[in-house]
């Protein structure tokens, strides 16, 4: 599976050649509008096209990640995969409570982290040494939070809250607490 | 006129509260104290920027929190509903051509917004109140991190912002439903239908020949269709907060309903549902009726493919009742389909619909070129700009691949929330604020040129800039809604802190050059009642 590091790059990339093209293009644009030139009406052709433009931009992006980012068909189909390590951990008063075996997995591994809270919303996200993030979902209290993930570099990791469970939870974080293995 | 003339009077004296109409005093206040609350909403957000850089003595994590619960709101309800609330109250009646149904209305929701948001606010900066605007049940009614007295008077200042609104979208609809004294009777069914968009059928799929004549214009319909989520979100806000107030007043009178079942899920998905009618609804519609007016205004010329731009509201109110789910794409509870269909498709229908905005309004400037380079159109270019980036990084978000590693970070907030509510939205309003300002004021000259294009530009580069940083931050994995004590990310913090004090100038010297062309006095003068006993948008012509 692709690591989450390398979907990101990529979204780096594409998204700051957007955003210069959107800025370099309202910069033309306010230039023109100020400057001496043929006004005329833009075709109706032209709408079409953007419509459609449009379109295949919105629709595209998730069939784009959809087939190309592995995690996507994992989470949506978990229930029929056999995950190779179960983790089951609590989250009550601001505490994630881990098993008492340290959490320990192989590269390539199916990892399933159960997390159940026993009191607020929290949630649980995984980080690697430099602080990006490797994935996280929400704990809501009262309802099975699963994320099933396949881990592709060793390295120890640490968990993190990612939701907001008030002041007394914004520094949930337990370091260098799962250890992947080649 | 020497300086001190010019701060008490305005510049060259030319602005005179007293020849200001009911109407014109009402738009007004609105604006005048949104205005306020913006600069309030700067100031806690600039707090915030500089805590995510160093700690600041006497803020700690409890008030930090307790600011960024309230600055949102402030923001929204304090700054945005005011000066938005003003600007349609003040232009429905001048498109429809009568009056306002009931300026007393209208000032009740002024008093009531504006009364409210301090309440909610005071209720934060004094009790810590900090469920932040998300209210994850059951964090809202836990007792043991927060007063519930505390609790109580934030909601109750919520409740307050809540009823002002509701007032507000009762004089928009009774507004364009009445028929005023004196003048043809008018169908309100069918003028509402028109509004609100449930005629669009008869314009486009009937023959040329049969097609009726849509009621209202299209600016009335944007107003309209807008006014619809605004009153839907109040609905859902209203019900959550009693909810919450009732765990409240229980817990103040030692009755806790701790162990009472709620679920937090579904409680979720409701909440989402109501709130996200702001941020992916009445905001885009607003919005995007307020650049068709603004360009049809600027240019003098028919909107581009204005029958287009109808349907394209209607279908974005249609759309922002069935997209909450993008906001519960990291809850492994929430059910597949909601995820993709509403979570990702439906959702990616608003890079449709405010695509089309953004290019029919571009069109339509460009159908008149060369047109001179006043403010309005600056700020409307900055404000069509803001979107035209932040629209897109929300729809990268709502996809259920790259949420799993973007949720809850600086991502969503900076290039997203931020540059859409300080670029997009702001500049929008802005571009209004500079095109009304000599309509709703007689005719009172700007003060200063240079301020107004330093505001400008300190205001875009400053938006732009912090969105970026903050976003580079979040593909970094910082995430929002939490301190950092280590310095993990203090480059991007710093770079977003720089652009955050770039705002907070640009803000001020707006300020300086409302008060400068104004005066105090002039300001002042707003919120007294008005001489003149008329209906009337504008004063008569002498």
């Amino acid at each position: 599976m692709v690591d989450s590091t390398v979907v990101l790059n990529g979204q780096t990339i594409a998204y700051t050649i957007y955003a210069i093209v959107v800025l370099l293009f309202m910069a033309w644009f306010a230039v023109k509008i100020t400057s001496n030139g043929k006004a005329g009406v833009l075709s109706d052709k032209l709408f079409a096209v953007l419509v459609t433009l449009l379109i295949i931009m919105g629709v595209s992006l998730h069939v784009a990640t959809s087939t190309t980012i592995p995690w996507v068909t994992i989470d949506l189909n978990r229930g029929d995969y056999t995950p190779d390590k179960v983790v089951n951990i609590t989250v009550e008063k601001h505490q994630f409570k881990l098993p008492e075996e340290q959490i320990t997995a192989k590269v390539g591994d199916l990892v399933l982290f159960d997390v159940t809270s026993e009191d607020l919303t929290y949630g649980f996200g995984v980080f690697r040494d430099d602080n990006t993030m490797v994935c996280q979902m929400q704990v809501v209290p009262g309802h099975r939070n699963d994320l099933l993930w396949k881990f592709e570099k060793p390295g120890k990791y640490t968990i993190r809250s990612t939701e907001y469970s008030g002041p007394a939870g914004h520094q949930m974080i337990l370091k260098d607490v799962i250890t992947i293995t080649e | 006129m020497s300086f001190k003339d010019t701060f008490l009077n305005g510049e060259q004296g030319i602005f005179k509260p007293d020849s200001l109409t009911p109407m014109q005093k009402l738009a007004l206040r609105f604006v005048v104290v949104g205005v306020l609350y913006y600069g309030l909403a700067t100031i806690e957000g600039m707090l915030m920027r500089v805590i995510e850089i160093t700690p600041i003595p006497g803020f700690d994590a409890e008030h930090f929190f307790a600011i960024m619960t309230a600055h949102p709101l402030v923001g929204i309800f304090g700054a945005s509903y005011s000066i938005v609330f003003g600007a349609f109250l003040f232009l429905l009646p001048f498109l429809m051509e009568k009056p306002l149904w009931s300026i007393k209305v209208g000032n009740w929701s002024f008093v009531l917004v504006a009364v409210g948001t301090l309440v909610f606010w005071g209720a934060a900066f004094v009790s810590h109140y900090a469920p932040l605007y998300t209210l994850y049940w059951p964090l809202p009614a836990d007792f043991s991190q927060f007063s519930p007295v505390g609790g109580a008077v934030f909601i109750l200042g919520i409740a307050l912002v809540m009823v002002g609104t509701l007032l507000f979208v009762l004089n928009i609809f009774m507004t364009i439903g009445y028929t005023p004294e004196g003048a043809e009777k008018v169908n309100p069914k069918a003028m509402l239908a028109s509004a609100t968009g449930f005629s669009w059928k008869e314009s486009i799929f009937r023959k040329k020949s049969k097609r009726r004549e849509h009621l209202v214009s299209l600016p009335v319909a944007a107003i309209a269709r807008g006014t619809v989520d605004t009153a839907l979100n109040a609905l859902i806000l209203t019900f959550t907060g009693v909810l919450i107030l009732v765990y409240m007043v229980a817990e103040i009178f030692g009755h806790s309903l701790k162990d009472t079942a709620i679920d937090a899920l579904l409680y979720k998905n409701w909440y989402w549902w109501g709130l996200d009618l702001i941020a992916d609804g009445l905001v885009l519609i607003f919005v995007a009726g307020t650049w068709y007016l603004l360009a049809t205004l600027i240019t003098g010329k028919d909107l581009y493919m204005a029958k287009w731009a109808r349907l394209a509201l209607w279908v974005e109110m249609v759309v922002s009742w069935t997209v909450w789910s993008h906001h519960l794409l990291a809850d492994q509870a929430q059910p597949a389909i909601l995820k993709i269909v509403s979570g990702e498709f439906v959702t990616a229908f608003e890079l449709i619909t405010q695509g089309l905005a953004f290019f029919i309004t571009l069109i339509t400037l460009w159908s008149a070129r060369p047109l001179k380079m006043t403010n309005a159109l600056k700020f409307l270019l900055g404000g069509l700009l803001g979107f035209g980036l932040a629209v897109p990084a929300g729809i990268i978000q709502a996809d259920i691949g790259l949420n799993r590693i973007l949720h809850n970070t600086q991502w969503i907030i900076g290039p997203h929330v931020h540059v859409a509510i300080l670029v997009g939205l702001t500049m929008t309003l802005y571009s209004a604020f500079y095109y009304l300002l000599p309509i709703l004021t007689n005719g009172a000259k700007l003060y200063s040129q240079k301020l107004a294009n330093i505001h400008f530009w300190a205001h875009l580069i400053g938006g732009v800039g912090m969105g970026a940083f903050m976003g580079m931050a979040g593909l970094k994995g910082m995430l929002r809604r939490t301190i950092y004590y280590e310095g993990e990310y203090n480059i991007y913090m710093i770079l977003a802190g720089v652009c955050g004090a770039l705002l907070l100038f640009a803000f001020l010297a707006f300020l300086y050059n409302v008060i400068m062309t104004l005066g105090v006095n002039g300001l002042i003068g707003i919120f007294m009642p008005s001489k003149l006993k008329t209906k009337d948008l504008l004063p008569p012509e002498k």
